[in-house]
């Protein structure tokens, strides 16, 4: 039994026969890279499978200016881009405050790596906390659409901009249909959000609201613009309908193909999990610093390895951002 | 590694400002989408595209290079990740691209707007 046993060392040194490095790297540190590489092409995959469910909709995907428009404290504002724009510098921000923990890692000060770590955490918070904020305005929606029964989405739009559906449909829900919940109902039954207005509601208010117009999902090659349909092409497809679907979730979003919102939160989700996992990693490495663990080892390596995830996180988000919101 | 114990703080500020310039680009041309560059077609998507695309990509490189640290890397250590990244990232994205534009082509006929 005795021979099974790793018999632990204080220099942490796993690399056996005859203390060669391979690479010059420690083992920990090349275990890192190998590691990140797996990683990166786990993302790989979810990035293709995007990619190609794009490709297979490319004439329908949703626009993603049209998607993302919110910024925190300018309400209604049209903002598209301008708050993943700023997600993404904090990213870059925090991988530069890990690089100068680091560096003064190298340096062996004690008080600056650890002040650096700190700045890291803070940031890193900040980003999943923006990133939270994002799925909520997601989740929640702020135009509300209706489905057909071949499963398209119709969004409203007067003088070529969306509109709420409350920007044209008056006052609440009328068909009397209320919410289905354990109290008033069968105490086994679960029935999600009923939407604010009822297909009949919507189809009256298209009806009376001559200047309201409908928008399909189809993409205009010549424009790249959403197709807007004439009042008739309209009526024609809101006789279809028979879904009301405000904000998002799995089954379905007023976004357009439910595979999209899918995606979206699977992967920022992937990656916001991975972030939060850095927080979580930089945290112990900020006590152990604070601690004077690493000091007494002799070298701040751990930070460095550490260090390698972290910009990994902002290297996947820099390509998230890119075929997420840009492309 | 032979400059282990020197600063490179020079180094990390001027990489901060190349990705802040770089990402305030991006988002310049994905707000503006100059027409011409955006409603064109070249190699299979806009010249918009590409430029985002290449944006990115040298992006990945800075962060690598700099942030990460590969340049201060043994020759082989960089080129046991790097060229295995690329090689497979390219290979699967290649397929999976290839196979989405078959799915549409297949399946778009059929589809009734």
């Amino acid at each position: 039994m005795e021979a099974n046993i790793a018999i632990p060392s204080d220099s942490k040194q796993t690399w056996n026969g005859g203390g060669n490095k391979p690479f010059g790297a420690s083992y920990g540190k090349m275990m890192m890279w190998f590691f990140i590489l797996s990683d990166a092409i786990t993302f790989t995959g979810f990035l293709a499978a995007y990619g190609l469910t794009r490709f297979k909709f490319i004439d329908s995907w949703p626009i993603a200016d049209e998607v993302f428009t919110h910024f925190p404290g300018l309400h209604g504002v049209h903002a598209p881009m301008y708050y993943v724009a700023l997600m993404t510098f904090i990213l870059i921000i925090s991988s530069v405050t890990m690089v100068l923990a680091v560096d003064a890692g190298h340096q062996k000060k004690q008080n600056k790596v650890a002040w650096y770590l700190f700045a890291t955490i803070i940031f890193g918070i900040i980003f999943v906390g923006s990133q939270a904020w994002e799925w909520k305005n997601f989740i929640s929606g702020s135009y509300g659409a209706v489905k057909t029964t071949d499963g398209k989405v119709l969004q409203f739009v007067k003088d070529g901009h969306q509109i709420a559906l409350s920007d044209f449909v008056v006052g609440g829900r009328t068909d009397g249909r209320v919410q289905h919940t354990r109290l008033n109902g069968l105490w086994f039954e679960e029935e999600g959000t009923i939407p604010n207005y009822s297909i009949a509601q919507i189809k009256a208010a298209y009806q009376s609201n001559t200047d309201v117009q409908i928008r399909s999902e189809l993409i205009d090659s010549a424009t790249k613009q959403k197709v807007i349909l004439s009042r008739e092409e309209g009526f024609a497809q809101l006789a279809k309908t028979d879904f009301v679907v405000e904000g998002a979730n799995l089954q379905a979003n007023e976004y357009g193909n439910t595979i999209f919102a899918n995606l979206f939160f699977f992967i920022t989700g992937f990656h916001g999990f991975h972030v939060f996992s850095g927080i979580i990693i930089n945290i112990i490495i900020f006590f152990n610093v604070v601690l004077g663990i690493y000091e007494r080892r002799g070298h701040y390596e751990m930070v460095e390895k550490v260090g390698l995830y972290w910009h990994f996180v902002d290297l996947v988000w820099v390509f998230v951002f890119t075929f997420f919101y840009l492309v | 590694m032979a400059h282990a114990h020197e600063s490179n703080k020079k180094r990390i500020w001027i990489v901060l400002i190349l990705l802040t310039l770089i990402t305030t680009v991006e988002v310049a041309f994905g707000i503006i989408k100059p027409a011409s560059l955006h409603l064109t077609s070249f190699l299979g998507t806009s010249p918009l595209n590409w430029i985002f695309i290449i944006l990115t990509l040298v992006k990945a490189y800075y962060i690598a290079w700099a942030f990460m640290h590969l340049e201060g890397e043994t020759k082989w250590l960089r080129r046991s990740v790097v060229w295995t990244a690329v090689f497979l990232i390219s290979y699967l994205v290649t397929l999976l691209l290839i196979e989405g534009g078959y799915l549409h082509s297949t399946l778009a006929p059929l589809v009734k707007w």
